[in-house]
C-alpha cells in the first residue's frame, strides 16, 4: 500500500477534480432544484463516517481483548477520520437544509444522532490526547459505544419521523444520478484508504520511536 | 445677578420640557408590525441562491482532505526528525 501511496493520491485527486463536471451534468431533483447536489458529496462522507466509526469500534474492541498494538493504531486512526468526515457532514448538511428545508439546523433523530456521533469520535480523540497513562484502554471503551451509535443513524430515517431524506434514496436512484454518487462515493473512499494509511504509518513510527527512546533507557 | 442666573436656566429648563416630547416624537421609529400575512411565492430577490451553497459544501471538503494530510505529513516529519536525532546520539 506504501508503494501505491503516491499514485493512488493522483488518482483520488484527479477523482476529485473531475466529481464536480459529472456532478454538474447530473439532472436536477424535482422539488429541491439545484442545492440538492450536495447529497452528492454530503451521502458519500456521511456513509464513510459510518464505516470508519464502525472500524474504530471494531478495532478498538480487538484491542481491549487481545491487547494488539496494530488494532490500537488502526483504532485512533479511524477516530480521527470520523472526526474529519463527521465535519464534512456537519458543515455540507446545513449548507443543503438552508436552501431545501429554510433552517440551517433540526434536532431530528438523524441529525441529532450524527452529531452525537461525531461528538464521541471527539471525546475519544480528547481521552487519548489528554487522560493520562490507560487513555488507550479508556478511550477504546468509548470508541466501542460510539460504534454501537451507527446502526441507530443508519435507521434512524426509517424508524423516526425526520425531514432527512430516507436510506431507500441511495438504492432508488435513477442511473443518470447513480452514476455521480457512486464515483464520488469511490472519490471519498479511496482518500480514506489513504488518510487512513498515512495515519497507521505515523502510529507506528510513533510506537519505533518509543521503542528507541525505552532502549536507549536500557 | 444670582436671581438672573435662577430665570435664565428656568428659562432652558422649561423650553427643553416643552420641546422634548415634540423632539422625541419625531425621532420615534415607525410602529411595529401587528400582524403577519402569508404569501404564496417569494420573490425572486428573496430567495437564497443554491450555487454558493454547492461550490461552498465542496470546497470544504477539498480544504479538509488537504489540511488533514498536512497535519499528518507535519507530525510524520517531527517523529522521524526526533528518531533520526536519537539514532545519531546512541552509541552503536
Amino acid at each position: 500500500m506504501r508503494k501505491a501511496f503516491v499514485p493512488l493520491l493522483v488518482i483520488a485527486g484527479a477523482m476529485f477534480a473531475y466529481a464536480p463536471v459529472m456532478i454538474a451534468q447530473a439532472p436536477f431533483e424535482s422539488t429541491m432544484g439545484l442545492v440538492q447536489k450536495i447529497f452528492y458529496y454530503h451521502a458519500p462522507s456521511g456513509m464513510i463516517m459510518l464505516l470508519a466509526a464502525l472500524v474504530c469500534g471494531v478495532s478498538s474492541a480487538v484491542y481491549l481483548w487481545g491487547r494488539k498494538p496494530g488494532a490500537d493504531h488502526v483504532a485512533i486512526a479511524s477516530a480521527e477520520l470520523t472526526a474529519l468526515f463527521g465535519a464534512i457532514v456537519m458543515a455540507t448538511g446545513p449548507l443543503w437544509a438552508k436552501k431545501a428545508w429554510g433552517i440551517w439546523w433540526d434536532w431530528d433523530p438523524r441529525l441529532t444522532m450524527s452529531f452525537v456521533g461525531w461528538m464521541i469520535s471527539l471525546a475519544y480523540l480528547f481521552v487519548r490526547k489528554y487522560a493520562g497513562p490507560g487513555s488507550d484502554k479508556l478511550a477504546a471503551a468509548l470508541a466501542v459505544f460510539g460504534s454501537a451509535n451507527v446502526p441507530f443513524i443508519y435507521i434512524s430515517v426509517n424508524v423516526w419521523r425526520t425531514m432527512h431524506p430516507k436510506t431507500s434514496v441511495v438504492p432508488k436512484l435513477p442511473p443518470l444520478m447513480a452514476g455521480p454518487f457512486w464515483f464520488s462515493f469511490t472519490a471519498l473512499f479511496l482518500l480514506f484508504l489513504l488518510l487512513m494509511t498515512a495515519r497507521i504509518h505515523l502510529e507506528q513510527q510513533r510506537a519505533a520511536l518509543d521503542q528507541m527512546y525505552l532502549a536507549e533507557e536500557d | 445677578m444670582m436671581r438672573r442666573a435662577v430665570v435664565a436656566l428656568s428659562t432652558v429648563i422649561l423650553t427643553l420640557m416643552l420641546s422634548a416630547p415634540m423632539v422625541f416624537a419625531l425621532q420615534q421609529p415607525p410602529g411595529g408590525q401587528t400582524e403577519f400575512l402569508p404569501m404564496k411565492e417569494v420573490p425572486p430577490t428573496e430567495t437564497i441562491p443554491a450555487a454558493p451553497l454547492l461550490i461552498a459544501g465542496y470546497s470544504i471538503i477539498w480544504l479538509a482532505a488537504i489540511f488533514y494530510l498536512w497535519t499528518i505529513w507535519r507530525r510524520l516529519n517531527k517523529v522521524e526528525t526526533e528518531m533520526h536525532a536519537l539514532a545519531r546520539k546512541t552509541p552503536r
